[in-house]
């Protein structure tokens, strides 16, 4: 259940994930309320926002960042995923770059599929001044601080999957985070990889973050190099895992195969269970099973 | 007099236990071909409430539950040196944990209790 007022008591809160108990998120079989408390199920929370499309600019060839600008309050940790509902009552799931609260927008990293519905509507009618409704947030695939700043982090999305890790990493840096912050992109060909630049000169400018971008299909020639690592990203990642497993935490964003064969392959490594967060970006419908 | 699940340490213990246990698990070519595909967050989920039960501690389970929570395994092929293999793993995880013999042996009596509702039979 979803606390909105009111001390949740601790003993209601065990065992659950640090980013579930930030979000005030409790076991009610284990909560004996010591105070009042407003609560609520917690898929009941989110309240819609609209928002004003500020922003429309293409990343690469297929990814676009959309800035919303709400026009009410709106809070949510970076990294936490939010619905993008349009004037049709269209509904997809898009994660959070950046920390609203800090920049006053809502940043999202689309990539426009073709044929997409959500995609067709951002490529050719999402105009700037146009409103549209956000709903959420959910998840937690979010930075916290509460067991210190000194844990290793390891951040691995495919992608778009980069969008949630973005917004982690910014928000970890800006909190003072002082363990190594190691983000890996992974991305088919080297031009489906974005935000390069500002990702080198992030890293060049924050002594813990080390950025790594690892390409599966080498193109040479398509973009100045190496600077990125040639391989499967699943394989760097694991050769990279911290050597202290027990505090190193970990956030998987992207493809489905991708986040939920590298989240076992991390846990069988070594890392928590309770230090795995993870982000699949399920289609919104099953895809054609693969002939 | 205190309980098993008080000697072995709890909630706490379950929490320290249940990492340890579903890696060997996942490890376990015995087994690991029954937790195929599956969602590891709900997995682990699962592995508590087995792991407290197996502390003695307090549970829910019923020997409905057990059964219609392994029916479709057992089709898949789920047996008695299957339930013999977790018994196993569930040994060894609380001897990395420091549990006492008797202890382990007392466990192993609680998951042996429910190898015929896990079964069907
Ligand atoms: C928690 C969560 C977070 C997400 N965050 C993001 C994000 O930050 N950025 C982002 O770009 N997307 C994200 N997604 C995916 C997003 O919600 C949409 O599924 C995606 O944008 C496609 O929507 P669409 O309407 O354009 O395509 P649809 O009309 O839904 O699909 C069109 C066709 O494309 C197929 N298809 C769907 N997904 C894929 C795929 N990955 N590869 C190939 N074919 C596909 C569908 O099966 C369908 O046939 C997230 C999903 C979830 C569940």
């Amino acid at each position: 259940m979803h606390a909105s007022q009111g001390e949740v008591p601790e003993a209601a809160q065990k065992g659950l994930k640090t980013t579930l108990r930030k979000q005030n998120l409790f076991l009610s079989c284990q909560c004996l309320p010591e105070h009042d408390m407003t609560v609520s199920l917690p898929d009941a929370q989110g309240l819609d926002t609209r928002a004003v499309i500020a922003s429309r600019e293409m990343l690469n060839h297929n990814v676009m960042r959309l800035l919303l600008r709400p026009e009410s309050g709106f809070a949510c940790e970076p990294g936490q995923f939010i619905s993008l509902i349009n004037g049709d009552g269209l509904a997809r799931s898009y994660s959070v770059a950046n920390n609203p609260v800090r920049d006053g927008v809502i940043e999202l990293h689309i990539r426009l599929l073709k044929g997409g519905m959500m995609s067709d509507f951002l490529r050719e009618e999402a105009a700037p001044g146009e409103t549209v409704t956000v709903r959420g947030p959910a998840g937690n695939c979010f930075y916290v601080s509460d067991d210190g700043r000194d844990y290793p982090i390891v951040l691995a999305g495919t992608g778009t999957g980069l969008a949630p890790l973005y917004g982690i990493v910014k928000q970890a840096l800006a909190m003072g985070h002082n363990g190594a912050i190691q983000l890996f992109h992974g991305a088919l060909h080297s031009n489906d990889l974005y935000l390069v630049e500002e990702l080198l000169a992030l890293a060049a400018g924050h002594a813990p973050l080390r950025y790594t971008p690892c390409v599966l299909h080498d193109a040479p020639g398509s973009l100045p190099g190496p600077f990125y690592v040639q391989g499967n990203i699943e394989d760097v990642v694991l050769s990279a895992l911290p050597s202290d497993k027990a505090p190193a935490r970990l956030f998987l964003c992207g493809a489905p195969e991708f986040v939920n064969a590298l989240k076992r392959k991390a846990f069988l490594a070594g890392l928590a269970s309770r230090h795995i967060f993870a982000d699949a970006f399920l289609p919104s419908k099953p895809m054609p099973a693969a002939a | 007099m205190t309980t098993l699940y008080d000697r072995l340490g709890g909630a706490e213990a379950v929490n320290a236990a249940v990492d340890i246990f579903y890696r060997k698990v996942l490890a376990d070519d015995r087994v690991n071909g029954f937790f195929d595909n599956t969602d590891m967050d709900r997995q682990i989920a699962k592995q508590k409430a087995f792991l407290t039960m197996a502390f003695g501690g307090p549970n829910k389970y019923t020997g409905k539950d057990m059964r219609t929570g392994h029916k479709h395994l057992v089709a898949r092929g789920l047996n008695d040196s299957h339930v013999d293999a977790i018994i196993e793993l569930l040994g060894s995880t609380l001897k990395e944990l420091g549990a006492a013999p008797a202890d382990i042996a007392q466990v192993a009596a609680i998951a042996e209790s429910v190898r015929n509702d896990v079964l069907n039979r």
